[in-house]
């Protein structure tokens, strides 16, 4: 078996579309993500206690089968909405980023704050000016899991209609036409690379300090 | 300048208050250290006064505000604190952590950075310093950081919690004598704990020996705690070592220095061999003047010159202001048993074990 060049030169613009799509859903997913998981992190850091039964549920969320969720979703949303394939790729990013979150906040240590709290600095200000950014590194971790993760669960949206990569690889498979399949592969490999090197890139700006350490 | 009035704290399902009906005056511009063994409440004392930790009752006043009625961001922002981790925020420069009270006081950035700069020098850091984050610094710099952020908006008070625990002994000492000399320029008034009973009277105008439960034991100035503990605790806690702590405190010009054995380069040498005779010795320091040359021994005392011999170095001089711990140090290790005392105008006189001996048992 060998790769058919010419069907990829006579895809590129299904492919420029198709990673137009996949980047686009896995965005959005982190994104959303994201956003919830800061929400509820703030809710398990202001009351411990909540701790417990939001990992909980989003550890149920995560332990659910991809596949079956996408179906349980159908007859919610729609066979072809993109709520539906949202919910699911955002649910899968909830426990990792949250974990994360909560940790990177809770591993500032306790001195760091103290002295914040004695110089006069307000609750509100020793998280937004000290907390946060020390646990940047915790954060960022995360995002990284979570995003990667979220590439390759985008290419299983094809079964409700989706899919970015995901429909090159069903329908090479399919056809039994290895370049396809291998063209939505790769290609989904290569996007998770590039996002997870952007994100270490990220981070590295973000923490010039982490960078430089006393000379022995 | 501070004032704690029975003040009691009770931890949320402690059987025993942490701190019992406390009161405590700090006066302005003194140096109180608070001592005790662990679980004696002197840390929770300390954070009362800010009000990291709230008192279950009493007063705190500090420059005759009552705490409990200002905001605690605002009243922290008048207090210095300084704790033995140091606390410096890891992701901002050695500028910027100096540079926290001013900024969040809101003074214009001019301002701030001549302030930090100021700072820098003062607590003998070098500028190159500033625009390196806390990792980059050795712990004994940490502290000096932690020290000038402490003092970047001049406040009149300062707490500090062990904050030379974290640091090998040399460097302590070190930090300890410039701390105490910085005070010294700028009196503030200090509250100070540790526990550390050597720390303790070297470092404060006033020593607070707390018990367990925060109970007050002892409240006056260290000569004073060491020549006379008020009870049984206190005497223990200072332990066997009392008598030489208290040297440590008092300065070799307390003491009644004598002439010694000794004898001008312009003597007869008989007049060499009168005087240690007379002081039972085998040896005499020989003076040109005021200057103390050195001392030589009886055999090399015959009918040479006095001004001929090469007299040997005393191994220690002491100054006035020196401890008479220092200075029984160079008595017992001595060869002559004494120690002599030099001043900025020539030889003051000696002083030998019993002189020191005398001093401890007043």
């Amino acid at each position: 078996m060998t790769i058919d060049w010419a069907w990829i030169g006579d895809h590129l613009g299904d492919i420029w579309q198709a990673t137009r799509e996949h980047f686009l859903y896995t965005v959005i997913a982190v994104s959303f993500g994201l956003l919830i998981s800061f929400a509820l992190a703030l809710v398990a850091l202001r009351w411990p206690r909540t701790y417990g039964p939001i990992t909980w549920v989003t550890g149920v969320l995560y332990t659910i089968p991809s596949i079956a969720l996408f179906t349980f979703l159908v007859p919610v949303f729609g066979l072809t909405s993109i709520l539906t394939a949202q919910v699911a790729l955002v649910s899968y990013t909830l426990l990792i980023l949250i974990r994360n979150i909560v940790a990177g906040i809770r591993g500032v240590p306790d001195h760091v704050v103290e002295a914040s709290r004695g110089m006069g600095m307000t609750e509100r200000r020793i998280f937004l000016d000290v907390q946060l950014p020390l646990a940047m590194p915790a954060i960022i971790a995360g995002i990284r899991v979570a995003a990667v993760t979220t590439v390759g669960l985008v290419t299983l949206t094809v079964i409700i209609g989706a899919g970015g990569y995901g429909l090159f690889i069903l329908r090479g498979i399919g056809r039994r036409f290895l370049t396809e399949a291998l063209v939505g592969t790769v290609a989904a490999v290569l996007m998770a690379v590039v996002i997870d090197r952007a994100l270490v890139a990220l981070e590295r700006a973000a923490t010039p300090w982490a960078r430089r350490r006393r000379p022995a | 300048m501070i004032r704690l009035e029975s003040v009691t704290k009770v931890f949320p399902g402690a059987s025993t208050p942490a701190v019992t009906s406390l009161s405590l005056h700090v006066p302005e511009g003194e140096f109180v250290t608070l001592v005790g063994p662990s679980g004696c409440g002197k840390t929770t004392t300390l954070k009362m006064i800010n009000r990291i930790i709230e008192p279950t009752s009493g007063r705190i006043e500090v420059g005759g505000r009552d705490v409990l009625a200002i905001e605690p961001h605002l009243l922290r922002r008048s207090i210095g604190y300084v704790i033995q981790q140091v606390g410096l925020m890891p992701h901002r420069t050695v500028a910027q952590n100096i540079a926290t009270v001013p900024r969040l006081l809101g003074w214009p950035k001019d301002r701030i950075d001549d302030r930090v700069d100021e700072l820098i020098e003062l607590v003998g850091l070098e500028h190159g310093m500033k625009d390196r984050y806390p990792a980059e610094l050795s712990g004994g710099q940490q502290q000096r950081v932690g020290v000038a952020r402490a003092l970047a908006a001049d406040p009149p008070v300062l707490l500090m919690d062990e904050p030379f625990g974290a640091v090998d002994p040399i460097v302590r000492e070190h930090l300890q004598q410039e701390f105490k000399d910085l005070w010294e320029r700028l009196g503030k008034t200090v509250v100070f704990v540790t526990h550390d009973i050597d720390e303790a009277v070297r470092m404060g105008t006033r020593v607070a020996i707390l018990n367990i439960g925060g109970i007050l034991e002892q409240y006056d100035r260290p000569e004073e705690i060491l020549a006379n503990p008020a009870n049984e605790f206190v005497a223990r806690f200072l332990g066997e070592e009392r008598g030489l702590r208290r040297l440590g405190l008092l300065p070799v010009s307390s003491a009644g220095l004598e002439r010694g054995p000794v004898v001008d380069i312009s003597a007869d040498p008989s007049e060499a061999r009168t005087v240690m005779e007379t002081h039972g010795v085998d040896w005499v320091g020989l003076l040109d003047g005021k200057r103390l040359l050195g001392w030589v021994p009886a055999s090399e005392i015959g009918s040479t010159p006095l001004r001929d011999l090469r007299p040997r170095d005393f191994l220690v001089r002491l100054r006035p202001d020196d401890s008479l711990r220092r200075a029984l140090d160079a008595v017992v290790t001595s060869r002559t048993r004494v120690g002599v005392v030099v001043g900025d105008d020539g030889y003051l006189g000696m002083l030998d074990v019993e002189t020191v001996a005398e001093e401890i048992t007043e």
